[in-house]
């Protein structure tokens, strides 16, 4: 077929040990398009694959800042200014009775942006992905362990690659083919 | 060589047992969880599914008569303006905390243990909230105008009123459900992604393809998406207890006469905490025996929820003697009358049942015989569920029902509609539950793996 092309190559590992130990030696080579797929996240992980730390607490943490005080600001307009309405003489603008809302609202946006903001940085949804085109890759979700390179990376070479993947201890080392 | 301490020669005393028991593999766990949403269920599940539905129907039958009619079908009086609408709002919301305490808190202690409920636990909170945002719902009688509570820009330029605290619960219990709701389904993501590459049918397939949003479990989603729920975790920490605190300022704000007093935040998050974690025992001792989980949902873990019932029990316990002493201590004749009329007045059946079941009747856990006991537990359990209903029909109903004028005391009592809607609240929790169970994997898959010893790559080292 004309429009084969390879879009990345797949390893299976044994254990969460072999793949830590698979992940360190795919960092030293100096591969970067690359990822260690497991059922669960695995400790130690992020070090062995030389991954910093996710930025999600940078964006979690200006929303609830931003937002306490957006809360705060939005019940003393509306109760001084908007509508203003005298109950039971108590003053307009009574800060203390605005505690419970702004802080409700600090937790809803932040919670929000938690989850919104973890999917934008996986750049999902997405339910179209190379590894996908393996049979074998439905067991990460199970008991699989798989390491894939993508061909997009700079060290990727069809047969290198695949190669390397087998030195370090992978088996089933599968091409993953786009047939469109 | 450096020194090496072999984990054999440590005291066993300090080991603690294992959290999932059988020697599971990942794949036996995989096995046993999803094959529960997989297979036909058994008749118990149906015949379950069809009571529950029934049930659901009559609350669904009772609002819809409640909207025509009016909140006057209720056994309301002059005196007794919130009855049992409001009781059964505080007993549902007070039900979902437990949920939360194992998803969030004891995910921030590192209570790895919680895993194995942990799943069960959110479930019961989302269905447990959505019960109890029904009931403050139809009790504001001219529903048509219930959006009155939110703030949206409208024609009249009218804007609700942020120093009032049934104003504070709109938000408090909406964004609890919302963040349950969010946390819930971050925590479900790598178990839906389970069931789509399980799936046989093209159904089950897209469907749990859509939801699973194409998760891929590899490390780089796995980083972000462990300290989404870290934060969430932290998020969700405050709401535990800010919520019934809440919930509890509706009362204590008011200048009622067994309302008005400071105890009601931490009182009432203990009570909430108490009987959710009833709750959950109820519902995981039934699950467990039907789906067969002994191993994992471990006698072990019902030892440990059993404490934190002793714990929270004696707090609720211990509320209730502050308050008594307080009413004395203060020297106020009204506050002094009220708690005298709950213990020995007319509604001092209900005041004993709530003392006997939440009180007296907890205490038996602290045998261990009767707290690794699962018939003991589970009857324990259920006392608390109910004794826990009653705590708020005392708070609720005695202190209206009698307070500073005499001339206008009244003595309040349920109607028919009263109970319909308490019953069909009932049948749509467990409608939604037992969807839940046959649907959604019921234990969190990914994080009891994460949990089990081979999940650590240092395992390997001694084993190989």
């Amino acid at each position: 077929m004309s429009n084969e092309r390879i879009e990345g190559i797949l390893a299976e590992f044994k254990n969460p040990a072999e793949l830590l130990k698979a992940a360190e030696k795919m960092r030293d080579a100096g591969y970067k398009d690359y990822d260690c797929h497991s059922p669960f996240p695995i400790h130690g992980m992020d070090k062995a694959m030389g991954e910093k730390r996710s930025i999600l607490g940078w964006m979690v943490g200006p929303v609830a800042f931003v937002m306490v005080i957006f809360g705060f600001l939005f019940e003393g307009w509306t109760s001084t200014i908007a509508y203003p309405l005298v109950i039971s003489g108590k003053p307009l603008f009574s800060y203390q009775a605005y505690g419970a809302v702004a802080f409700a609202i600090m937790v809803l946006t932040s919670a929000l942006t938690a989850l919104v903001g973890m999917l934008a940085l996986n750049k999902l949804p997405r339910f179209h992905h190379p590894v996908f085109y393996s049979d074998r890759f439905a067991k990460v979700s199970d008991d699989g362990f798989f390491v894939s390179v993508e061909a997009g990376d700079k060290q990727f070479d069809r047969e290198k690659t695949k190669a390397f993947l087998e030195s370090i201890g992978g088996t089933h080392i599968e091409e993953l083919i786009a047939n469109d | 060589m450096s020194v090496t301490v072999k984990n054999n020669s440590i005291t066993p005393v300090l080991e603690e047992p294992p959290l999932i028991t059988g020697n599971q593999t990942f794949a036996s766990i995989t096995e046993k969880i999803s094959s529960i949403t997989e297979t036909k269920p058994g008749k118990g599940w149906a015949l379950g599914f069809s009571i529950a539905a029934f049930l659901a129907l009559i609350l669904f039958g009772s609002i819809g008569f409640l909207f025509w009619e009016g909140v006057g079908i209720w056994g309301l009086n002059n005196p007794v303006s919130w009855g049992w609408a409001i009781v059964n709002f505080v007993f549902w919301v007070g039900i979902g905390h437990a949920g939360t305490l194992i998803s969030a808190i004891l995910f921030i202690f590192r209570q790895r243990w919680r895993t194995s409920i942990n799943r069960f636990a959110e479930a019961m909170t989302i269905f447990a909230v959505i019960c109890a945002l029904i009931f403050p719902g139809i009790h504001v009688g001219r529903v048509w105008v219930a959006y009155f509570m939110f703030p949206i820009p409208n024609q009249m330029e009218m804007w609700p009123n942020f120093r009032s605290p049934l104003l504070w619960d709109v938000f408090a219990v909406g964004t609890y459900f919302s963040v349950s709701l969010m946390f819930w389904y971050t925590g479900l993501i790598p178990d839906l992604a389970t069931l789509r590459d399980r799936a046989k049918s093209m159904l089950r397939k897209r469907v749990f393809g859509i939801l699973s949003l194409g998760w891929r479990g590899g490390n780089k989603q796995w980083k972000h998406y462990e300290l989404a729920y870290l934060l969430l975790a932290g998020l969700s920490t405050p709401l535990v207890l800010s919520v019934h605190s809440v919930v509890s300022t509706d009362f204590a704000t008011s200048v009622i006469p067994g309302w008005h007093t400071t105890i009601f935040p931490p009182y009432f998050v203990a009570g909430a905490i108490f009987s959710g974690f009833a709750m959950v025992l109820t519902l995981a001792i039934i699950a467990r025996k039907i789906f067969g989980l002994e191993h994992i949902i471990t006698i072990n873990h019902f030892e440990k929820m059993n404490k934190i019932m002793l714990l929270t029990g004696m707090m609720v316990g211990y509320a209730y003697g502050m308050e008594f002493f307080i009413a004395w201590y203060s020297g106020n004749d009204y506050e002094t009358f009220t708690f005298l009329n709950r213990a020995f007045g007319p509604y001092a059946w209900a005041y004993w049942t709530m003392i006997t079941c939440n009180v007296f009747i907890p205490q038996l856990f602290w045998f261990k015989k009767i707290r690794r006991s699962i018939p003991a537990m589970f009857v324990i359990t259920i006392f608390i569920n109910i004794g826990m209903w009653f705590e708020r029909f005392v708070i609720v109903v005695s202190s209206l029902s009698r307070d500073f004028l005499p001339s206008s005391w009244d003595y309040y009592a349920p109607t028919i509609f009263d109970i319909s809607l308490l019953v069909g609240s009932f049948g749509l929790f467990f409608t939604l539950f037992l969807l839940f169970i046959r649907y959604l994997p019921m234990i969190a898959m990914s994080e009891v793996k994460g949990v089990m010893p081979q999940a650590d790559p240092h395992y390997y080292e001694k084993h190989d």
